[in-house]
């Protein structure tokens, strides 16, 4: 196994006891707990009534619209990664080069960003 | 005031903490005199080999893991006290002496508690969320460099790896409010899942003003980045040349301060588990030890946050002073960069105690305009400003 790999076996090793961990937290009350459930005990919580249909209701599309926003931004961010790590590395000329070919990058997403404020994407009352 | 009353009880409880500790430590003694003879008594051929590193290493971790959640039983009681004292209350002051042990009797009592399973509930699903929640918030920790050389995995891409693990921690909330089948714990991951994300996005802003500044995406290398004074802090632009940048930096690590709490669902951004809305939100139908995994991963994650904060922006184990500790014995080095990071850290914690037990709790809408239209546009603005600093401004040692 290669130098590079290597660095990651001590987080599979890690996985593996917090995997062990959480399993002996889950299997311990089974064990050690008394078990008798009754119809009232394991119905879902509803105020006092009993639940009259399905919980998985629809619901407000602005959760949607966040999430792909979310998409859009957190992939941005990814490109910023490598950028910024090796920004600093480049000789002067490419530096530049590097830092306004990154604005321009910006700019398409703030048009983005600002279309979809005036559209009032981002509203919540 | 009824301390007079309680004291002969407090003395005796005092004389009862002093014998539990004289205990313990006798017995952490005898242990570790047993594991040397018995490690001493193993080939030297044996640890070169990789079975050898492998026992080694597995050691180190569960001597890490150990250490954490030992911490984060006192960190939860430190937690409570801190809230108590706020409100002019005592906190628990029961179990053991000051009420130190509470979180152990926690924990015994979530052990011994019926798990009750949902009629309705997708039972898999149900019960693999608190333990996604639990896994993710710990594996975190493996890149996590609480002292020079003290770390289980040094990755080279460290904040990479954070950002995509806190990006998995939504599942575990969404799997539990969904297979719950309940309304309250349905909404309650829905909007803990839209809270997560949104702060997510300025989070990664931030966290780029920090890469800029330190060029690497190594965490170690991040907090060697801020060797030497206070003002070569990240949060002071890393080195007096880049004072000005204070200006930019001091409110990213602000907004960092603040979207940490929303992401880790931390009052005054609790909407998901909102008590007096959605009851305990995506959490709900969860009881006995499927919940303290969802709480323990909480937890973990807000310490987590905590050690990240103190790495990014205030130097993680460098004092603010050269104190040479370069040329000490590494051992002894180690122990005094791990003393200082803890203490940074606790006072870090502090703060996000105080901030649960001063600040009320912020309306959602208000959570998505703050997240979407305030820290989201600074943090961009931040990211721009910072790298034109960098590249036509004068040169950070």
């Amino acid at each position: 196994m290669n130098a590079f790999l290597l660095e990651y076996l001590p987080i599979v090793i890690f996985s593996g006891i917090a995997i062990v961990l959480g399993a002996a937290f889950l299997l311990a009350p089974m064990v050690l707990a008394p078990s008798n459930p009754d119809p009232e005990k394991t119905s879902a919580y509803e105020c006092g009534f009993n639940p009259f249909e399905d919980a998985r209701l629809k619901f407000d599309v602005r959760f949607y619209l966040v999430s792909i926003l979310f998409i859009i931004f957190d992939l941005e961010v990814a490109f910023l990664f490598p950028w910024a790590v090796s920004l600093m590395d480049l000789p002067e000329a490419a530096q530049r080069f590097a830092f306004w070919s990154m604005m321009v990058f910006l700019g398409v997403l703030t048009v983005g960003f600002i279309y979809e404020w005036k559209k009032g994407a981002l509203e919540w009352e | 005031m009824s301390s007079q009353a309680a004291t002969p009880a407090r003395s005796g409880s005092v004389l009862t903490g002093l014998l539990i500790a004289a205990g313990v430590l006798s017995l952490v003694l005898l242990l570790g005199v047993a594991v040397y003879f018995l490690f001493s008594s193993i080939p030297e051929a044996f640890w070169n080999s990789p079975a050898g590193w492998v026992a080694v290493t597995t050691g180190q971790i569960l001597a890490f893991v150990v250490v954490l959640l030992l911490s984060l039983a006192f960190l939860l009681y430190a937690d409570r006290k801190i809230w108590a004292g706020v409100q002019l209350r005592k906190g628990p002051n029961v179990v053991g002496p000051f009420g130190l042990l509470q979180s152990f009797a926690d924990f015994l009592k979530f052990a011994l508690k019926e798990v009750v399973i949902p009629a309705g509930s997708d039972k898999a699903v149900f019960l693999l969320a608190p333990f996604i929640t639990f896994l993710l918030a710990f594996i975190a920790w493996a890149v996590i460099p609480v002292a020079p050389g003290w770390v289980v995995s040094d990755l080279n891409v460290g904040i990479l790896y954070l950002f995509a693990v806190s990006s998995l921690g939504v599942y575990g909330i969404i799997m539990g409010g969904w297979a719950s089948n309940s309304k309250y714990a349905f909404l309650g991951s829905l909007r803990s899942a839209a809270q997560m994300v949104s702060y997510e996005v300025s989070i990664g802003f931030v966290i780029i003003t920090v890469i800029l500044l330190a060029g690497t995406m190594n965490l170690s290398g991040i907090v060697e980045n801020q060797r030497g004074w206070f003002w070569d802090w990240h949060v002071f632009g890393g080195g007096l040349a880049g004072l000005p940048l204070t200006l930019v930096m001091l409110p990213m690590a602000v907004i960092f301060f603040v979207s940490f709490l929303a992401e880790t669902n931390r009052p005054p951004f609790d909407l998901p588990e909102a008590e007096s809305e959605l009851v305990a939100g995506y959490a709900v139908e969860y009881g006995s030890t499927p919940y303290l995994l969802f709480q323990i991963g909480e937890y973990a994650n807000i310490v987590l946050m905590c050690c990240l904060y103190t790495i990014l922006f205030f130097g993680g184990w460098h004092p603010g002073f050269p104190t040479g500790a370069e040329n000490w014995p590494p051992v002894l080095a180690s122990m005094f960069g791990f003393g200082v990071f803890a203490i940074k850290t606790v006072f870090v914690f502090f703060l996000v105690s105080i901030a649960k037990a001063i600040v009320p709790r912020y309306r959602y809408d208000q959570l998505m305009r703050l997240g979407w239209k305030v820290f989201l546009p600074t943090s961009l603005v931040a990211v721009i400003a910072m790298a034109a600093y960098r590249v036509f401004g004068p040169e950070i040692a």
